[in-house]
């Protein structure tokens, strides 16, 4: 893979300069300026570029606004006559003409060499490919070549820049537009029904990455939340393993089991290996894997979970699961049965 | 030309019982009073579409607030939206517009003086329709509501799988009618500008107020009737079985959006052209020095005029267009900074050797130099492609189109209607009160605006109702809330000097500031019929003419 742009050295130490710019302690979980990715990292080359042209542009004019300003006001002693009448120069109507024109020229060939590099990479043979669907208000993720289905929490590989394994991302929709922003790894892309596109990443430190929907996608757009979890190629192995195992099988919960497949649960959730096979609602085959209930809008506990399964609402109000109206006994059963989908 | 009127049999207004005032003003068609309804109809519009900011700022001030729920949040960040630009901004502009056209280029009235009614009263139509909503219409969720599909109204959320009911139609339906009153208005300024200018004025020797509104009333005609097409198409699609944006069916989401942006780009020159066309009217009369570069003006509003229609695809660098497309949009989009410096460095020349008084007029073109120069780079940070991939859809871009629409437009507003004020009602407004909305607004202004970009770049996208703790978005949110409260102090100041002046101000006299257009040769308030008899001109100055007899401008241009 061609190795990132890179922009004069002091560029860079401009934008160390820049307090919140410190990659190895962000500043914010979600900071443009900490990219941890190589398309991230060259969108924030350019950006520094643009910084730096842009902010000694606002110098330049910012000081002759307040030279002007200052220098000739009004006086209190003023003789009361009109100052002398400019009509205007030719001269220097040229020279802010053509002196702007450069700095445009200069942009737009920086510009399109990033929009190149991040458009144009082909997918090498060894990148993970994986299919993320936008739905109101979560994220569904299915690794074709893996045999793996899994929500609202991606996992992926560390990329080691000396043999990057970057991820290549398919961005669908399955009802309105949204758009999938994990700034610390990539710029945004729309998710928008009849328009797949593509986007990949490959970051190079493990942890986790957030985000969220960036495209206003209807009632609950604020708490449809994106995280990544990059882990190292063991782990990673491990996880794939994991999450292609059938559902687990537990007579002790049988009782609860019986109740997701007889009430409307499973016309929105799968289970697989069992008669719930709904599309609509994420994948619960392995959803005591995850940290992370509702699109990540409430933590994966057991108190959490009764109270998403008895009222959606007071987590994430204009949800689309409904209320299941289950009497106590029934949603501890339920609630016991989904708490064995490891 | 006579700088005196005379009063004609009938247009007395004082002893009119109301009933039959106001029934002059409904069926009126002069410009002025026209103007004066665009504005009055505005200012409305702008306590209401306020107080929408106010509550989304409210409930933005801390994470996790739940102060209004997320279908009343996205309510009111569509209707404020909505309203701000169609029925906010465009009004007040419109007015100006009406009002001082043809003073300005010594007419009697607009070329189509029934048309001219007729656009305001479909303008405001619009505007009561759009919140009939409130009462007539169901929400998304059918708990009977304001649209809440966002100002853009991207498919296929409009569409009737996921907004049932009729708030998307009042919303549709709301600028379908006052687009046809927009482009009635665009019609009448082309006309009025090319075939009513008074002996002498040629169009090198228009005030550049009445150029810069006729190639806004150029754009108008251009983006609004694509976006009224959009609107026709969208009705078709929900409820003639169209399948235009109807995804579900084959039909493309991003073709309204193509729709949506070749309006919504020029739209933001059409707010931005009338509000240039009053920076350049202030500044050369408070620096007392005559508009730097006029042709080269002229020129570069030409120019923002032809390469505004070729940007809009820069509001969807994130939709996955082509590399190609993609560069396209970054040079054009980089390209309209040039004329926009152009008028910047203009401007700073005509201030350059003046003697600039700092009136309320000229602190509020002062302020807005400054807050152009700073949203135009911030633009053309969000016009280089990749960057924008971040920017966009965040809250730097809120930031930047409040720094253009508020910092650039607004601020020009305020300048506007303290310098005309004296003219539209014959009284001097209080500079003291003027001078502490100044204060107030800019202070506001600042905490509110520029600290809104900092969560843009830390990630925080727009359009969420409330946003999780820990993203380092929480300082930043609560100061630029408590800047609302200081714009809306500001917008009380400035509402009480307005109601204050006009019944307790001194009289203006004719021609308060010593400047130069026709308008100010007439008397304050104007009489019905404009001028006593049609002025004549030799050039664009045309009082510093008469009053300069030893040194005209005619010499010179």
């Amino acid at each position: 893979m061609k190795r990132p742009i890179s922009y004069p050295v002091i560029v860079l130490m401009c934008g160390r300069a820049i307090a919140f710019a410190d990659t190895a302690q962000p500043w914010s979980p979600t900071n443009i300026f900490a990219p941890a990715s190589t398309p991230a990292k060259s969108i924030f080359g350019l950006s520094l570029f643009v910084l730096a042209v842009t902010g000694a542009i606002f110098l330049i004019v910012f000081a002759l606004l307040v030279y002007s300003v200052a220098k000739f006001r009004k006086r209190r002693n003023d003789d009361g006559r009109e100052p002398p009448q400019v009509y205007g120069s030719n001269q220097v109507e040229l020279a802010w003409t053509i002196i702007p024109i450069l700095i445009v020229v200069a942009l737009f060939m920086a510009t399109a060499r990033v929009i190149a590099f991040v458009q144009k990479t082909p997918a090498p043979s060894n990148a993970i490919a994986v299919t993320a669907i936008g739905h109101q208000f979560w994220w569904e993720y299915r690794y074709a070549d893996l045999g793996v289905v899994t929500a609202n929490e991606l996992h992926v590989p560390v990329s080691d820049p000396a043999h990057p394994t970057p991820t290549f991302i398919k961005l669908l929709s399955a009802d309105t537009d949204h758009s999938f922003w994990v700034p610390r790894l990539a710029g945004k892309t729309d998710l928008i029904p009849n328009h797949p596109n593509n986007m990949w990443i490959d970051p190079q430190e493990t942890g986790i990455y957030l985000g969220q929907c960036a495209q206003y996608c209807g009632t609950q757009h604020a708490k449809m939340l994106l995280r990544v979890y990059v882990q190292s190629k063991d782990e990673f192995e491990r996880w794939i393993q994991q999450q292609r195992q059938p559902a687990f099988v537990n007579d002790a919960v049988s009782e609860g089991q019986r109740i997701f497949e007889t009430t409307a649960c499973i016309n929105c959730h799968a289970v697989s290996g069992t008669v719930a096979n709904g599309r609509f609602g994420p994948d619960l085959t392995h959803l005591m894997s995850r940290d992370t209930i509702a699109a990540g809008a409430a933590t994966n506990t057991p108190e959490n979970l009764r109270l998403w399964i008895r009222d959606p609402n007071t987590i994430k109000p204009g949800s689309l699961m409904p209320a299941m109206e289950l009497n106590e006994q029934e949603l501890d059963a339920v609630a016991a049965y989904l708490e064995t989908l490891r | 030309m006579s700088t005196d009127a005379v009063a004609l049999p009938g247009t007395e207004l004082a002893s009119r019982p109301l009933v039959s005032s106001l029934h002059d003003w409904v069926t009126t068609v002069d410009h002025k009073r026209l103007g004066i309804l665009y504005i009055s109809y505005a200012l409305v519009f702008l306590l209401i579409a306020g107080i929408e900011a106010t509550v989304i700022r409210i409930q933005l001030i801390r994470p996790h607030n739940d102060f209004v729920t997320p279908q009343v949040f996205n309510r009111l960040f569509t209707m404020h939206g909505t309203t701000m630009i169609f029925f906010v901004i465009m009004p007040f502009l419109f007015g100006f517009a009406n009002y001082l056209i043809p003073l300005m280029i010594g007419a009697r009235d607009m070329a189509f003086p029934r048309l001219n009614a007729f656009s305001f009263w479909m303008t405001a139509f619009g505007g009561l329709l759009l919140y009939f909503s409130l009462v007539g219409a169901n929400g998304l969720y059918g708990a009977g509501n304001a649209p809440d599909v966002g100002w853009f109204a991207y498919a296929p959320l409009t569409s009737r799988t996921f907004s049932v009911g009729h708030s998307t139609d009042f919303w549709t339906l709301a600028l379908l009618v006052s687009g046809f009153g927009s482009i009635g208005t665009a019609i009448n300024i082309i006309a009025t500008v090319f075939c009513m200018r008074c002996p002498g004025m040629t169009l090198a020797k228009m005030p550049l107020f009445a150029w810069l509104n006729l190639v806004m009333a150029g754009l108008v005609v251009l983006c609004v009737s694509p976006l009224t097409a959009a609107q026709v198409m969208l009705v078709i699609d929900r409820y003639l079985g169209g399948h235009f944006f109807d995804t579900q069916a084959g039909g493309s989401a991003v073709i309204w959006m193509h729709f949506f942006w070749v309006f919504g780009h020029p739209e933001v020159y059409v707010l931005v052209l009338p509000a240039f066309a009053f920076a350049s009217e202030i500044i050369p009369v408070f620096s007392r020095k005559p508009i730097f570069g006029y042709p080269v003006m002229v020129g570069a509003t030409i120019a923002i005029g032809f390469i505004s229609m070729s940007v809009w695809a820069h509001h969807m660098f994130t939709v996955g267009m082509s590399s190609a497309a993609n560069n396209f949009f970054v040079i054009s989009t980089m390209a309209i900074a040039v004329p926009t410096g152009i008028k910047i460095f203009n401007w700073l020349g005509t201030m350059w050797g003046g003697k600039i008084e700092f009136k309320t007029p000229m602190l509020f073109c002062i302020a807005f130099l400054f807050q152009f120069l700073i949203a135009g780079l911030t633009g053309i940070m969000q016009g280089a492609a990749p960057f924008d991939w971040h920017l966009g859809n965040s809250y730097f871009v809120v930031a930047h189109f409040h720094y253009v629409i508020v910092g650039g437009i607004l601020f020009c507003l305020f300048g506007a209607f303290y310098y005309w004020f004296p003219k539209m009602s014959g009284k001097m407004y209080s500079e003291a009160l003027g001078k502490l909305h100044f204060w107030l607004f800019i202070v506001g202004f600042h905490m509110t605006f520029d600290f809104m970009h900092i969560p843009g770049l830390l990630g925080m996208p727009r359009r969420i109702y409330t946003y999780e703790p820990g993203r380092g978005w929480d300082t930043w949110n609560l100061i630029v809330t408590i800047g609302v409260f200081f714009q809306a102090a500001g917008i009380l100041v400035f509402l009480g000097n307005l109601i204050w002046s006009y019944f307790r101000g001194k009289p203006a006299g004719n021609d308060p500031w010593d400047a130069w257009t026709l308008e100010w040769s007439t008397n304050s308030p104007p009489p019905a019929y404009n001028f006593y008899t049609i002025p004549s001109v030799q050039s664009r100055r045309p009082l510093w003419d008469l009053k300069h007899p030893d040194d005209p401008d005619w010499k010179y241009e």
